[in-house]
């Protein structure tokens, strides 16, 4: 976990890669690297465009030759050198992405809440004032799932730190949750802003704990009511100096007998609750359906197969239960205490002894259990190499060359899961460079909807049509049910309904009917609307895709004649298209719902002329690769 | 041979858009092969939010369902009240507003299975239908789901191993593939037939199927290959020519467009074997109804739906099975809004002509305070893998159920007996 001082990183990174780094920008350093690169200057800066960032927006390619493709990798590494206020402004339009999890279950109150408190007032059917307001808070609640899922797109889109929003992207797959399953949607906002952002580039360490103690997570994988199995004392226990049988125990209210005596986890020491009425004890029944049931091994697994070793990283069905036991108690401190956030009770962790991996855990201990547990996962071999060879797949191919992920698990290793570093060995490497690595991933829906608005210079998309895009495309937001988060693989987007879907959204965004993204957002659209096809296309190929297009696709673009060529560009029915666009775009709002609803691709009118073009080429297989 | 399929198809115009050979045999065998028309086909109906299945399946032999349910319980048949329940067998009855089932019920086509679902104790809609999609209840790190793992092994029809699989083989009448056709063989997702086109006119299309038409052969361009073939087979087979048939009335909700729209795939032999629609509001918390209200509602548009599907496919239900799920049941008491909470066991229906229909199935539990589940709800008796592993050995002819349910030990085939 400690730090290595930055030269000693900078000086072992040029070392174990045999590449450049932080200094590769003075002259003669980065004329030795460049001969060993087989792409060109302008190839480079396409691919570190691709590859770094959601694509090329306008100028892009030649803003990066003019900085040096090294010198703008190396301030992409840290992001807080650079100045985005683009980013701010884009994001001052979702303020309640900014909100903490308790404001926004006190704004916008779970239904079962509303149910609950009429239950506890003894009314036995909803007042028909509360049923409207259960339904305007359901028609609220999406309002803020819409700006979590926009603030997304919005900052992928507009932001200067493209790196920073592509590791956020790759560490919230990696950390996978599901904003359908119950308060999740709550603690998502807080999620990616405190426990993900603050450390895609920083300590693995730092950014794992995180996640072990976000609600999100607790709640996502069920850690949150994970508590010691009967055969084991509970800390609680132990601190009172003995075991106390079962009526001391948490969440152990199961069975008919104990009917009455109900205990809310954590409420050990409180007096047993008194009879109660039947609509009393309906909401209270209610309010226990969650309760716990002993130990959830749902959140150890996980985090033993997808977050830190991989599948086959050398943990054993018995590792798994200890790593549970240890984690028992790590759970989620209740909404209405007005912080719902990480809490640990004594009284749900198990206080026995554990081995985890061969490290003894000795009896007797509290929350220290987890944290060397994360250590222990966070140091281990097999977490180094699985994630160097996820960050390798995100940024180089598919199939990574082993021995870059050798060397990046090897930094990894040496400065104790540096993300910075690990990154930075694998984006100055040769083999990210290489030939075989140009334009060989193919994009995810998420990265063909930002890499479109990108490309065609868009702002800000504030309504939640382009969140509803990417879902339709098949990837919702925040919208993957299991835990593995979606495929880094090409070959798992490619598919009979997934390109149809690709081809339906290059044509609707070539209507420029996207908010924030009127066709006239490409600089050169003015300029080349009334131009010849073989302009138009000279141009679209160049800004759209990169300057690389099969002379198949080149010849197809090219045929056929532009219906405008011959007239002035102001009676053009296509500024009309464009203007329907702006007058749609209050409307957007109600596209994305809960789990990233999709967008429908509507009617898409005839396209001509330069739309046309644009739209074949967003269209084009070309398009898919990045 | 392969004229004959194109004048029946009257598609011939299409032989002059330049057709792939895949294409070409893609419409011989959607046809022309045995297989495609007496495969046999498999819809799963999924009711997502837990209905409610004690005032599906009413037990009105029961008085404890009464005294648990002072104000939404369905009177008993023949009590004089206004809306019974529809007798079945003299202890069940249907919700009133399953009216249309009682018929097939009747004609031995529909059986419902009561005290049914999953094995797991979760009360959470999001693991509860985790469970029932994956098909491996309280295992979480399960990543596919059982009918995607159904379509990896072999199937009834043999002609279609040999064959090249038909895109439509497995079709999702939703706007993502859902978790239970989750996994690496193919599914197709869709909100509606109409959807599934390249939206785009006159040379535009054409020059977009180009685009993939030429150039390498790689994977993306591989992929939309196989989509323009996909496209035109569905266009030439034109499944929405087919009108409803045999005076069905589809509701006009989207559940029964999609039921529709399911009966027009069947009908246009594009080589569909897995169908999958879902359909939600059945998380009646609040002022559920009994006879009427909320509930007798969604259980209108639902039974109306599914009795059209059934009717519209006439005498190729031979052929087809029906299968309806929800996450688990409801609370055996009613709670204090009028509504009932999530519980444990529910109720199934099974539909087509290989059904041993007009008889309830599955072992009652019954409904005294100690025969209940935690107290509270109705106890499981049967175990959602045994209904689906029947269906998929007996109805889809699946040689390896035990690979779709791996874990799972049916108490032999006939340990359920619901279908012939």
């Amino acid at each position: 976990m400690r730090r290595f001082g930055s030269f000693v990183i900078v000086v072992l990174a040029i070392g174990a890669a045999g590449t450049v780094s932080a200094r590769s920008v003075s002259g003669t350093v980065r004329d030795v690297t460049s001969t060993l690169r087989e792409l060109t200057e302008r190839e480079q800066a396409v691919h570190v465009l691709n590859r770094l960032a959601f694509g090329p927006r306008p100028g892009d390619v030649e803003r990066v030759m003019r900085v040096g493709v090294d010198r703008w990798v190396e301030a992409q590494l840290h992001p807080e050198r650079v100045d985005d206020r683009q980013a701010a402004r884009a994001l001052a339009a979702f303020p309640l992405v900014q909100k903490s999890a308790s404001e926004l279950l006190r704004t916008y109150p779970p239904p079962g809440a509303v149910r609950v408190q009429s239950r506890l007032r003894g009314d036995t059917l909803l007042s028909a004032r509360d049923s409207a307001e259960l339904r305007r808070q359901g028609q609220r609640a999406r309002e803020f799932v819409s700006d979590l899922l926009a603030a997304k797109v919005a900052r992928a889109v507009v932001s200067e730190r493209q790196l920073e929003e592509v590791l956020v992207d790759f560490w919230e797959n990696h950390f996978s949750v599901f904003i359908g399953k119950g308060q999740v949607r709550y603690y998502l906002p807080e999620y990616t802003r405190q426990a993900i952002r603050p450390h895609v580039l920083g300590e693995f360490r730092d950014l794992l704990g995180a996640v072990a103690k976000s609600p999100a997570m607790l709640f996502y994988l069920d850690n949150a009511q994970s508590v010691a199995d009967s055969t084991q004392p509970t800390l609680a226990q132990v601190r009172r100096g003995g075991r106390q049988g079962a009526a001391g125990r948490v969440g152990r209210a199961g069975g008919a007998g104990r009917g009455v005596v109900i205990r809310r986890p954590g409420a050990v020491g409180q007096r047993p609750m008194p009879r109660v009425d039947s609509a009393r004890m309906a909401a209270i029944q209610q309010a226990q359906q969650r309760r716990p049931r002993g130990l959830n091994e749902n959140y150890a697994r996980e985090l033993l197969e997808l977050h830190t070793l991989g599948v086959d990283g050398g943990y054993t069905q018995h590792d798994v239960i200890h790593v549970a036991r240890a984690l028992t108690g790590w759970s989620i401190s209740p909404p209405r205490s007005g912080r719902a956030g990480f809490v640990f009770r004594p009284e749900a962790h198990d206080a026995g002894e554990k081995v985890v991996l061969g490290h003894r855990l000795r009896a007797g201990r509290g929350i220290e259990d987890g944290e060397d547990v994360l250590n222990i996962l966070a140091r281990h071999p097999s977490t180094a190499r699985f994630i160097a060879r996820k960050l390798a797949i995100r940024l180089v191919s598919d199939s990574p060359p082993e021995e870059l992920v050798d060397r990046a698990a090897a930094a990894f290793t040496r400065t104790n899961g540096n993300i910075r570093e690990v990154v930075r060995t694998i984006v100055t490497s040769p083999e990210f460079y290489s030939r075989a690595a140009y334009r060989s991933k193919v994009k995810s829906p998420f990265e063909v909807t930002v890499s479109a608005l990108r490309a065609l210079g868009a702002q800000a998309d504030t309504s939640a049509l382009s969140a509803g895009l990417v879902a339709r495309l098949g990837q919702p937001l925040y919208g993957r049910q299991t835990p593995d988060g979606w495929p880094e693989t090409g070959s798992e987007w490619m598919n009979t309904g997934a390109i149809l879907n690709r081809i339906n959204f290059g044509l609707m965004v070539a209507t420029g009917r996207i908010p924030g993204a009127p066709l006239r957002s490409w600089p050169q659209y003015d300029a080349l609307v009334t131009a010849t096809r073989a302009a138009q296309v000279d141009g679209v190929i160049e800004s759209f895709l990169a300057g690389r297009a099969s002379s198949d696709t080149r010849e197809i673009l090219l045929s056929g004649q532009n219906p405008l060529a011959d007239r002035a560009a102001a009676d053009s029915s296509l500024f009309r298209a464009d203007d329907d666009g702006a007058r749609m775009a209050p409307g957007g709002r109600r596209g994305a719902g809960r789990g990233g609803r999709a967008a429908a691709l509507g009617r898409v009118p005839a396209l001509a002329g330069l739309p046309q073009v644009i739209g074949l080429a967003l269209g084009s297989p070309e398009f898919q690769r990045r | 041979m392969q004229r004959r399929v194109f004048v029946k198809n009257g598609a011939l115009a299409l032989v002059t858009m330049g057709l792939s050979p895949s294409f070409l045999r893609r419409a011989a065998y959607a046809a022309e092969l045995p297989g495609a028309r007496k495969g046999k086909i498999l819809i799963c109906i999924f009711q997502r939010g837990a209905a409610d299945g004690l005032n599906m399946v009413v037990p009105h032999g029961e008085a404890a369902y009464y005294a648990g349910r002072p104000t939404i319980a369905v009177p008993r048949p023949r009590s004089g009240a206004e809306g019974t329940a529809i007798d079945l067998d003299g202890f069940f009855g249907l919700h009133p507003s399953l009216e249309p089932f009682a018929r097939l019920y009747r004609d031995g086509l529909l059986a419902p299975i009561h005290a049914v679902g999953s094995p797991s104790a979760t009360r959470s809609h999001f693991d509860a239908q985790d469970y029932m999609e994956s098909g491996t209840p309280d295992l979480k790190s399960t990543r596919d789901g059982w009918l995607n793992r159904y379509l990896a092994v072999k199937g009834t029809c043999e002609e279609c191993a040999r064959q090249e699989a038909s895109p439509f083989r497995a079709v999702a009448m939703t706007s993502q593939t859902p978790r239970i056709l989750e996994g690496p063989s193919p599914a197709v997702a869709m909100n509606s037939l109409g959807e599934f086109t390249v939206r785009a006119t006159g040379s535009s299309a054409e020059r977009l199927e180009a685009l993939y038409r030429t150039g390498e052969a790689d994977l993306i361009h591989g992929a939309g290959r196989e989509m323009f073939d996909a496209v035109k087979l569905l266009r030439a087979a034109n499944p929405q020519r087919y009108a409803a048939e045999n005076g069905a009335e589809y509701p006009r909700s989207q559940f029964g467009q999609r039921l529709r729209e399911i009966a027009q795939l069947i009908k246009s032999d594009v080589g569909l074997e897995i169908a999958f629609a879902d359909v939600g509001g059945w998380d009646t918390h609040v002022n559920q109804g009994g006879a009427t209200g909320q509930l007798a509602q969604r259980l209108s548009d639902f039974s109306r739906a599914v009795a059209a599907l059934t009717t519209d496919l006439g005498d190729r239900m031979q052929d087809v099975l029906i299968l309806t799920m929800s996450e688990f049941g409801r609370m055996v008491r009613q709670n204090g809004n009028g509504g009932t909470d999530h519980g444990h066991a529910g109720a199934m229906f099974v539909i087509g002509g290989g059904v041993k229909g007009g008889k309830v199935h599955g072992r009652w539990p019954g409904l005294a305070r100690e025969q209940l589940f935690e107290g509270r709800d109705l106890a499981l008796t049967t175990d959602f893998r045994t209904v689906f592993s029947e269906t998929l050995s007996k109805h889809m002819g699946a040689e390896s159920v035990q690979s779709v349910f791996p874990g799972f030990e049916a108490k032999g085939p006939d340990s359920l007996g619901v279908l012939e």
